[in-house]
């Protein structure tokens, strides 16, 4: 053999060893305990691809290569340094970074070799192009709304799913045409330039109890985009990328969609915040009891068991490290305290997790949806942190409630519900809560970090 | 010309244990799943290498730049903050007494 077939030879196996570690990588997190194995593995992994990449005998020139490896890790370390809570939107930008730098190859390949591409080569490569740019945008826009710089509210139109689907249906129109005959140059910028429109249109009339299920949507597309990339690079160790990271998006997608009762074109096709309430009048007619600090805290100190569920809303108050205290405190009295965590509680899967993690709550103690609905009946207190629709019996209750039939914590089985929140006005999605006009419920009004802070203090004097 | 008929088998094995490895992972670790996968996903930059590195067109090299900026910043930040999250993760003391 000659020395560049074993060079050849050697990139093959190293890529293969690459894969190997991939697949451990993911499946080593499946447990908290050997998790952090597998954040070793795919550096391992991703180490030796690259390395490998770099004895190609095709590259005659390193410079840029170089240059841009440097700006990329240099860009990378803050994008990793980033706050627990920025998470969501960090994610998001990932998933644009990911499909960017697919869409570009993409890009390249096709006029390097265009007009003689094969027609299956034409058919994924503009299923890589259009699904790089539309994830491009449509994550830019999913950051901004997590970030809020752009307005969060859903902005819904008529025949908004009208434009959107011929937007598509014309880029797929196009791709047709560009496969049939790959000489039409002139048309390949059409098939990056409609997709990024769409990609901007798509997430629009999303709202934030959305989040979860669309950043599932866009990892589930990035990996495939970059499955795409791999069948016209003829790359193994890609394609096997692109599958696992699409099929990982596409479960979690699957998993949050059920957690809200919903379909994938539901979540894509019709905005949640359109829904009117229905019964404003009847619940203005209904009162609720409410409770000073004192109060509950003496309720909850004498309690055995007390099971904490966690929103969205926690995470705005940047309450975790008062909920963590606020725990410690519980511990202390030996009560028994657990948290109940819905799948899609927070803006991405998980997020409540990594945040309560964050604040040194141990793992075994944050419960999933089947995990704690049988204990409700027998819990002392249930206390509600910025958390509302998930907790919501009128999804079990009243089949004309607009999020009937959704999964929810049933906090109402408790022998006593507390809800720290602000008002009384509904939540996200402007439905009514029948959770806090129940005769058992305590309404415990004010800012969600404020009010667990002035609960530690009861607590601590008592 | 390339397996495709070879590449399409290799799509579906690794989408099946993709499915089955990835359905195991505890919903406690979701976050860290998905910028798991993120960085992983990142692997595009040896494309993107290649395509800077052989140099065959201007366009080609402008875009693969970019494309390695991309990608590398997912491979640095993503593991980057997968082990900053599963650091946090920790078991309750009582159990080990």
């Amino acid at each position: 053999m000659t020395t560049a077939l074993v060079t050849d030879r050697a990139i093959q196996i190293i890529y293969l060893i690459s894969t190997a570690l991939f697949i451990l990588s993911l499946k080593w997190l499946s447990s908290p305990s050997s998790a952090r194995r597998g954040v070793r593995a795919g550096e391992l992994g991703m180490l030796l691809a690259i390395c490998a990449t770099l004895l190609y005998r095709g590259i005659v020139d390193y410079k840029w290569i170089a240059i841009a490896l440097v700006l990329g890790s240099i860009i990378g370390v803050p994008l990793g340094r980033v706050a627990m809570t920025a998470v969501p939107q960090r994610t998001a930008l990932s998933h644009a970074f990911g499909a960017l730098c697919v869409a570009l190859v993409g890009t390249s390949e096709y006029y390097l070799r265009a007009p003689h591409v094969p027609a299956f080569m034409m058919a994924v490569l503009s299923m890589e192009v259009i699904l790089g740019s539309l994830t491009f945008t449509g994550s830019l826009m999913a950051a901004g709304k997590l970030q809020e710089v752009l307005p969060q509210r859903p902005i819904t139109y008529k025949g908004q799913n009208v434009v959107n689907l011929g937007l598509l249906a014309i880029s797929v129109g196009l791709a047709v045409i560009l496969v049939l005959n790959p000489g039409h140059t002139r048309l390949f910028p059409l098939i990056i330039a409609i997709p990024l429109v769409f990609g901007v249109l798509m997430i629009v009339p999303i709202g934030g109890a959305d989040m979860p299920t669309v950043i599932s949507l866009l990892n589930s597309y990035a990996g495939l985009s970059a499955a795409a990339m791999g069948f016209v690079l003829d790359s193994k160790l890609l394609i096997i990328a692109g599958a696992l990271d699409g099929s990982s998006g596409f479960i979690l997608s699957v998993i949050m969609s059920k957690a809200m009762n919903r379909s994938f074109t539901n979540v894509v096709f019709g905005a949640f915040g359109q829904v009117q309430p229905a019964a404003a009048g009847v619940a203005e007619a209904r009162t609720v009891r409410s409770a000073t600090a004192e109060e509950a805290a003496s309720i909850l100190g004498a309690a055995n068991t007390v099971v904490i569920v966690p929103g969205y809303g926690m995470a705005v108050a940047q309450a975790q490290h008062k909920v963590r205290e606020f725990y410690d405190a519980l511990v202390k009295r030996g009560v028994d305290v657990k948290f109940a965590i819905h799948p899609v509680a927070g803006r991405m899967p998980g997020h409540m997790n990594v945040l309560l993690a964050e604040a040194d709550i141990p793992y075994d103690k944050l419960l999933d949806m089947d995990e704690i609905n049988p204990e409700f009946p027998q819990t002392d207190v249930a206390l509600v942190i910025g958390a509302n629709d998930v907790t919501n019996p009128a999804a079990r209750n009243y089949p004309s409630s607009p999020i009937y039939g959704m999964p929810i914590l049933d906090v109402d089985k408790a022998k006593t519900v507390m809800v720290i929140k602000r008002s009384m006005s509904p939540g996200f999605a402007g439905i009514d809560n029948p959770l806090y006009y129940l005769d058992k419920t305590l309404m415990l009004f004010g800012d969600a970090k404020a009010f667990v802070g002035d609960l530690v203090r009861e607590l601590a004097g008592a | 010309m390339t397996d495709i008929i070879g590449n399409i088998y290799v799509f579906m094995l690794a989408a099946f244990v993709g499915f089955e490895v990835i359905r195991r992972v505890s919903p406690l670790l979701h976050t860290p799943l998905m910028s798991l996968t993120n960085a992983l996903d990142a692997i595009a930059v040896v494309g993107a290498i290649i395509l800077v590195g052989e140099h065959k067109s201007g366009l080609a090299t402008v875009l693969g730049t970019i494309a390695i900026v991309a990608a590398t910043s997912n491979v640095v930040g993503g593991f980057l903050i997968t082990d900053r999250m599963l650091r946090m993760f920790k078991a309750s003391k009582t159990k080990k007494p």
